[in-house]
């Protein structure tokens, strides 16, 4: 940008000069396949979520129940003091109406994915999921939402045992 | 405390492109020596070399920073990586300045490079993996979702429209038709443009967001004795601050970052700057997506809450205005090679606070600027502070 | 149960991966170098005259100095064993029935990581010059596999 450079290096390819053969390239895929530990907490979660209900842990210290539970709170460092029973439902926080997949291919029914302020957590405190059973045009910050399970034999200890959350008018089960 | 000056003497960028048949080596290595070659200086004057690169993901290698050291100039040298998700642009500086501000070194190459369209066929679906994998990414979610429902919530909260926030867009964009390594430059771009491209993830649309790119950029900083014999212009860095929030993004407030307030008062305060919006001269908040820099300024303190759009509309952060933001062209216009465009606005101050910015040139003879960027699960914000007094 | 108890009902691991799929370019230098390989089977390197260094595989630059480097030269097809390992596993941790010979053969500054062939296991060397055996040419594609392998030199 001084007086010195008149012009920047780099050469912008187009898709056309890697079809044509016009450069050398080579494609290669990464193997990394992973067994994640789930931990104590994450463990729980998942186990709860088999069961069919939601878990959150409560820090005494910070008066907090947050989901996922976690062993320690990272706020006052101490050890989280116990696991709650959440209910499965809640509101939407925020979403977003996506039209792409997670690799960049366009769909055009879009995905709903949302974070939802879990009831029983302390506010704010949510999970991102999708929302299904719903009109896109419809969907709004603040609408109540209830988990719609995979039957039990289905379950496998998932986050995905969630199909996703529908909304609820408060009264109806 | 007692820390040395620094002060930032030379920098060199390559060209933001869309896929560059260069390998990540060969651009850090342009940007490297273009660097040294602005101030004259050889990379025997080098004593360290701070080398910045996002996820490995990007581009393919694993040990990125090894792999990228020889065109980083780090033969033989004290090497290191820092890597903060997209905070990384702005971190890497940082470290370069605590590696000379502790009297360690008196001088010191700052490289940040990024190849993303190595990702293929879509670099964006590298960020799959930077969700958790055991509660969130089962149900495939892309990078998208977080921007946009973080968006989502800004515009509740205050009230904000996609037209408001599409002005940012344009802004950038306009302003980067006068940079000579910008990618998505256009004088002529209008709001309509950005309302009526493609929705990606409501209410993000594809001129809403920056576009993935190859690129590379680099700084030379020295102490302050090694500076003044370089250049009679050393542009000296004031203040530094970073931060960090919950890597449980979804238990956190989204509509204001914290974590920018928090990084953003650690470097006002070692900068002396008691009244932000009036000492600050030009901004360079991190815009990977439009919203951003307005979620970023309100964080910086330099505008109210909310109300960022409305400085917008006011003509205030337009290039003549009264406090500029992303004279550059940002990365909605010169493009987002992650830790690259980070650094690209670090070197962006220095050319404005030179006097050496061409038709980008701010008027006024701006005294102070601060850049920032911002990254990982939305929760780093990583802050500079630059200026033309020690 | 205490909250840092395992769940002994919990599952114990969660199983993915990491979906990572590259497209890389072979680069300015890489360009010239793969395809001197293809078209002429040759080995080209680049030399920096301020350091005397030879880099082979070439280079644009000169990690050293930073200079451009665009003095190419060929450098020929010889190298000599610098070390060398036997690998009786192949990368899934499975048994080989032969084991891969695979050398770094030293060529002026730098040299190539490849696998030795046309020579008992028991007679390879450090030290021990070898040639490079190029696929014929209608089977190259500019890759560093348009190397067969390295054999002995025969004189």
């Amino acid at each position: 940008m001084t007086n010195k450079f008149k012009e920047f290096p780099g050469t912008p390819l187009s898709e056309g000069d890697f079809k044509e053969g016009k450069i050398l390239f080579y494609h290669d895929q990464m193997k990394a396949d992973f067994a994640w530990d789930t931990g104590v907490a994450i463990g729980s979660y998942l186990a709860a979520l088999k069961e069919g209900y939601l878990l959150g842990g409560y820090c005494q210290t910070c008066r907090k129940t947050v989901i996922p539970p976690r062993t320690v709170c990272e706020w006052c460092f101490r050890p989280m003091d116990s696991y709650v029973r959440l209910e499965d439902t809640g509101t939407v926080n925020t979403f977003s109406l996506c039209y792409v997949t997670w690799d960049v291919k366009r769909i055009k029914e879009p995905e709903l994915p949302a974070v939802i302020e879990i009831d029983g957590a302390s506010p704010l405190h949510g999970i991102m999921h999708k929302l299904g059973e719903v009109d896109p045009e419809d969907v709004h910050i603040g609408m109540r939402v209830r988990a719609v399970w995979k039957p039990p034999d289905e379950r496998e200890g998932a986050i995905t045992d969630i199909l996703y959350f529908k909304p609820f008018k408060e009264g109806e089960s | 405390m007692a820390m040395r000056k620094v002060a930032v003497v030379g920098a060199g960028m390559t060209k933001f492109v869309r896929r560059a048949q260069e390998t990540g080596k060969e651009l850090a290595w342009h940007a490297s020596r273009m660097a040294l070659e602005s101030c004259e200086m050889t990379l025997d004057d080098i004593e360290a070399v701070c080398l910045g690169t996002a996820p490995d993901s990007f581009d393919g290698v694993h040990m990125k920073a090894e792999y990228l050291s020889d065109g980083a100039g780090a033969w033989g040298k004290p090497f290191m990586r820092s890597y903060v998700g997209g905070g990384t642009g702005v971190f890497t500086p940082i470290q370069g300045w605590y590696h000379v501000a502790s009297g360690l070194f008196d001088a010191v190459l700052v490289v940040c490079e990024e190849k993303m369209s190595s990702y293929y066929p879509h670099g964006q679906a590298a960020f799959m993996t930077i969700f958790d994998h055991t509660t969130e990414r089962p149900l495939k979610p892309n990078l998208l979702w977080i921007f946009a429902m973080e968006m989502n919530r800004y515009m509740h909260t205050y009230g904000i429209s996609k037209k408001d926030i599409a002005q940012v867009a344009v802004k950038n964009k306009r302003n980067a038709a006068d940079h000579p390594c910008a990618l998505l430059g256009d004088p002529e771009i209008t709001v309509e443009d950005v309302l009526n491209s493609e929705v990606l993830a409501w209410p993000v649309n594809r001129l809403d967001v920056s576009p993935v790119s190859d690129g590379a950029v680099a700084l030379v900083l020295a102490a302050e004795h090694v500076a003044k014999r370089i250049t009679d212009k050393p542009v000296w860095i004031q203040g530094v601050g970073w931060n960090l929030d919950t890597a449980y993004w979804t238990n956190r407030e989204l509509a204001y970052p914290r974590y920018v307030e928090y990084a953003a008062r650690m470097a006002y305060e070692m900068a002396g700057i008691k009244e932000p919006r009036k000492e600050i001269h030009i901004v360079e908040p991190y815009d990977p997506f439009d919203y951003k820099e307005c979620h970023h300024l309100e964080g910086l303190l330099l505008a109210d809450r909310g109300q960022a759009p409305q400085l917008l509309a006011d003509g205030v952060t337009l290039r003549d205005g009264a406090m500029p933001v992303c004279p550059s062209g940002g990365l909605l216009g010169v493009g987002n090679p992650i830790a690259a465009a980070g650094l690209m606005k670090v070197a962006e101050l220095y050319w404005q606070l030179r006097g050496e910015a061409g038709a980008r040139q701010v008027p006024g003879q701006p005294k102070r600027g601060l850049a920032q960027a911002w990254g990982d699960l939305m929760q780093v914000g990583t802050v500079i502070i630059l200026g033309t007094n020690p | 149960m205490s909250l840092l108890e395992r769940n002994p009902q919990a599952p114990n691991a969660w199983l993915g991966d990491l979906p990572v799929t590259s497209r890389y370019t072979a680069g300015i230098a890489g360009e010239k170098f793969f395809r001197a390989m293809k078209d002429e089977g040759k080995i080209l390197g680049t030399f920096c005259e301020n350091c005397d260094i030879t880099y082979i595989p070439g280079r644009i630059f000169c990690e050293r100095c930073m200079a451009e480097l665009d003095h190419w030269q060929d450098v020929g097809t010889i190298g000599e064993i610098y070390t060398f390992t036997l690998l009786f596993e192949n990368l899934d941790g499975t048994q080989r029935e032969e084991p891969l010979a695979v050398a770094f053969i030293r060529m002026g500054d730098g040299g190539l990581i490849h696998q030795l062939g046309e020579v008992d296991l028991e007679d390879i060397s450090i030290g021990m010059p070898v040639e490079a055996v190029f696929k014929p040419k209608s089977k190259r594609q500019g890759s560093i596999l348009d190397i067969q392998y390295f054999r002995p030199l025969t004189e």
